[in-house]
This record gives structure tokens, sequence and C-alpha cells, in this order.
């Protein structure tokens, strides 16, 4: 059989055996095994690669492949599960950065060698590059900014947008150039240059609450730049797996701004406005209800039903495990305990579910927002563990809230609420939270890891 | 590039649709690693530029495109798995 019929038949099956990985996701006890094909399908795909009459040597791809699982291997073993949002950024990174390099040396050789690029190779190598190295730098700042070595506030001047403007019509320009006429290198170089710059303009004024946004559309962009990857060289591999990936990222960012009360348009093009920080309703004149640990204790002891509502601020105490160490002992006085899972509360899609399996919650217990927003009625007690905005009833009933409209876990309506808080600080949103003045809640200050080994201590001594 | 690559983008756009709007939003976290590990499947792409011989830069350009795509096909796999693995349920589940 020719070596280039192998390599096509190896592409269709790593096709095949991609979306059958992504399949098994839809299921969690699935997952494992589906993913196990995904992964047999890129070994099939890099050895129907390796075969191919174009490769004649092999020192330096042993010499890459060597190198990347060296740098793969810790990033797969020992990354913390706190670091995942950091981490994924950082492999966005890596995505784009092959995408945009096979872009580069692709044009650069046809250009060298002198056959001419056409109109419909160049457009998929021009969008390659641009959207690729616009991924590269975009990661690389939601990394900095998640992992805390750049600053996580949004960073802002005037005429920000007027600039971003400018520059991505300067790229749409040089783009049309370098279409038209691909021996014009200048023009290719200089967007792949601007694209870098648009990458950092473009990520560097979103602040940290809305990192899921961004690593969701990262993701879809690393995709798009990947399928593009595909139609420039012409290998149907790269464009269905670029395809599912953008899909994914394209559908999780949807996703995270609907959940954050945020217009589709405005993930589109990434204009990410920073939060008003107005306060709307005055909070003056309202009294806090505070409660010790011993009554809180006494609470959750006898509570029938619980239900816990983790925010970010639980994951920041790393109080995981201790969440699940008091959810066992309530259990075993009799209680029920679910865990509502806002769609943001982490700082990347399906955080705080890996967070809570991690601490050996079991994943039956974790309940989306839709599934669980109509049992709080009957329900006893709603701990509320450094989550805010995601709980404050101003999103229903306030219009002039600027968190009005958002999605959020209807604690207030549990019979009590008790909400741990180290002090009245509003949330992201920088907005008053009315829950926490309402008649059912109490609040029990103090670091939420402290507070909870309190409760744990109490309610066992009970 | 022909229009089939077209044809078999749009559809693998919209299988991709149908799954993943059907993935629990419980596993978004590893569905977002696991499809930066397919993301790796640029490998096809670098291999050739790296291996090829074609001019230094490509080679060089390649070898990087190789190392980032390979990282991230170890690191991916690895990592989707070490997550899937701590998903456990209370109860066994039913058996079908």
């Amino acid at each position: 059989m020719n070596r280039e019929v192998v390599s096509q038949l190896a592409y269709l099956a790593a096709s095949i055996l991609f979306i059958f990985g992504l399949r098994g996701l839809t299921k969690p006890d699935k997952a494992r095994r589906g993913m196990m094909l995904a992964a047999i399908g890129m070994l099939i795909a890099i050895i129907g690669t390796l075969v191919k009459t174009e490769i004649i040597s092999y020192g330096w791809i042993l010499v890459g492949l060597v190198l990347g699982s060296l740098i793969g291997y810790p990033l797969g073993v020992w990354v913390p599960m706190t670091a995942m949002p950091q981490r994924i950024a950082f492999s966005h990174m890596f995505g784009a950065l092959a995408a945009t390099l096979v872009g580069v040396s692709e044009y650069y050789t046809d250009l060298t060698a002198g056959h001419g690029i056409g109109v419909a190779k160049m457009s998929a190598l021009a969008f390659e590059v641009l959207f690729g190295a616009l991924t590269v730098t975009g990661s690389f700042v939601a990394f900095g900014k998640l992992a805390e070595f750049l600053p996580g506030r949004p960073v802002t001047y005037r005429g920000q947008n007027a600039v971003n403007l400018v520059l991505a019509a300067i790229a749409v320009v040089l783009f049309v150039v370098v279409v038209l006429n691909p021996e014009a290198s200048i023009a290719f170089y200089a967007m792949l240059v601007l694209a870098t710059v648009i990458g950092l303009f473009l990520v560097l004024p979103i602040g940290g609450a809305d990192m899921p946004v961004v690593i969701s559309l990262m993701n879809s962009y690393a995709g798009l730049a990947a399928a593009a990857t595909g139609f420039a060289i012409g290998n149907d591999v790269l464009i269905i797996a670029g395809a599912l990936d953008g899909a994914s990222g394209f559908i999780l960012s949807i996703v995270m701004s609907k959940a954050m009360n945020r217009s589709f348009g405005n993930v589109l093009f990434g204009a990410f406005g920073s939060a008003p920080s107005v306060a709307t309703r005055s909070a003056e004149g309202l009294a806090v209800a505070s409660i010790t640990a011993e009554d809180a204790a006494l609470q959750l002891a006898y509570a029938h039903s619980v239900i816990v509502i983790p925010g970010y601020g639980l994951a920041v105490a790393q109080a995981q495990h201790q969440i699940r160490e008091l959810a066992d002992l309530i259990e075993k006085n009799g209680g029920e305990v679910r865990y509502a899972i806002h769609p943001v509360a982490g700082r990347m899609p399906g955080h705080m579910n890996v967070l809570l399996a991690e601490a050996n919650v079991p994943y039956d217990r974790l309940y989306e927002m839709e599934e669980i927003n109509s049992r709080f009625e009957e329900t006893d007690l709603a701990l509320v563990i450094g989550a805010n905005d995601v709980v404050n009833p101003a999103a229903r009933n306030d219009p002039s809230s600027p968190i009005y409209g958002m999605p959020i876990l209807n604690a207030d309506r549990a019979r009590r609420v008790i909400v741990l808080k180290r002090g009245m600080s509003p949330g992201f949103a920088g907005i008053e939270n009315e829950l926490f003045y309402a008649e059912n809640t109490s609040m029990l200050f103090g670091d939420a890891k402290a507070s909870l080994q309190k409760l744990i201590a109490e309610v066992k001594a009970s | 590039m022909s229009f089939s690559d077209l044809y078999v983008f749009v559809l693998a756009a919209f299988v991709g649709y149908q799954i993943i709007t059907r993935v629990p939003a419980l596993l978004h976290t590893p569905l977002m690693a696991a499809t930066n590990a397919i993301s790796g499947i640029s490998l096809v792409g670098s291999l050739v530029a790296a291996g090829s011989d074609r001019n230094t830069l490509s080679t060089v350009l390649g070898v990087i495109a190789v190392t980032a795509a390979m990282a991230n096909v170890v690191g991916g796999f690895l990592i989707t798995d070490r997550m899937l693995s701590m998903f456990k349920r209370a109860t066994p589940s039913k058996p079908n």
C-alpha cells in the first residue's frame, strides 16, 4: 500500500477516535475510556505522519518529541488542580504557537521556492498566523493574570478602544494586502507582529473575574488557528480537530458569558467592559445579623437538608476538604447535603467541580444551577462559602443593579441562610448584596477555612 | 485548499456543536483540557515542517512547533485522565 494512503487512513481513524473521545465526556462514567480512544487516535495520527515520504530526516523530529514530552509530563502530572486555569491558558499558548510557526514555515518555504501562493491558501495562512499570534500573547497575558505575576485588575487607559480599533483595522489592511500579493512578505511579517500586540491589548484590560470567558475564547481561537493550518496545508484531520476545538471553546464562551450576564457580541469581539463599581442600593440603615460558630453548628447538625454554595473564595482558602468533612458529619446526623455549582464559581468553566471532586465530594452531589434552583424553597439551610455576586437577589429583583438579569442561585429562598465571609467587602461586581441583610440570613465572619474547622469541631461536639 | 475542505470544516463544527452542548457543566474543565490535548494534532503539520529538510528556518520553526504541540499532547491527555479519575459517585451507578 502506498504511504500516502496509509497516512490518509490514519488521519481518518484519528478523526473518528477524537469524536468518540469527546462524546465520552457527555457521561462522567464513560469519560476516561473515551479519552483513551482519543489518545490512541493521536498516536495513530503521529505514526501516520511519520511514514510520509516528505519526511526525510528524523533527528530533529525526535529532539522535538522528546523535549515536548519532558515539558508535557510535569504539566500533566504535577500541576495542582487549583492551578488548572493558568495551566490551561499556558497550553492554549503552546497550541497557538505551534499553529503559528507551521504557518510561517509554510509561507517562507513556498515563497523561497518561488512557486506562487494561491489566494485560497494565502488567506488560510494569513488567518492562521493572525489568530495564532494573537492567541499566543493573549493566552500569555491570561496565564500571567491567573498565575498572578501580572496584575489581575484591568489595565486600562484613555482611548483604549480607539487604539484597539486602529490596530485591528491595520491588521485587516495587511491581511488584504498579503492575500492579494503574497510576495509582500513585509506585510505578512508586520501582520504577525501586530497580531501579537493585539493579543496583549485585548486581554490586558480584562480583570481576573472575567477570565473564564477569556480562557474559553482563547480555546476557540486556538482551534480556529489549527483549522486554518489544515486549510493551508490541505490536511483534513487538522481541519476536523480544529473545528471541534473551535466549537468547544465557542460554546463554553457562550455558556460563560450568559452566566456572567454579558452579551454575545461582547464575547465575540472581546470587548469586555469593566464592571461598574456603583452601589445601586445603599446598605445604610440595614443591619447584618452575625452568628457564632457554635450556633451555626447547631443549625447544621439538626438540618434535614443542606445546600452548599461554594464560590471562588472557598478555593482561595483551600477549604474544599473541610467542607467535605463537614458534609460527612451532617450526613452522619441524617441530613442530606447537596452542592449548588454556579457556572462561574471558579476561574474557568467547571473549575469548582474539579476542586470538589479532588476533595472526594461525589459528583452525583454536585448540581448545576438549573437543576437545583427550584429546590431551595424546600431546603432547611443554604450554606454560602466564598460566593457573593452569584447569590445576590438584586440580579432578580433590582433592574437598576449592574448584575440585573444575571442568572443566580436562589439561596435567599432557603428557610435559613448562613454566609461564611471574611468581612463585609462587596463582591467582584462591587455591589452590595441584599442577601447578607435578609431576615433569614446569618453571617459567620472569618477566614473560610478557619470557620469551617470551627464548625466541624462544634458539630462533632454537639 | 479546496471546497471539500470547507465541507469538512462545516460538518466537523456541526458534529462538535452537537456533542459539546451535551457535555455537562460538571466536566467542562476536563473538556477544555481534552480539546487542548487534541489541539496537539498540529503535530501533523509541525512534524512535516521539522523533518522535510526544506530550509533551515522551516526546520527550526518546525522543531519548536513539534515541541509545543507534543507538550500539549502529553500534558493534555495526562491531566485530563488525572481529573476524570477523581470524579466518583456516592452511590454505585445502576446497571443498565
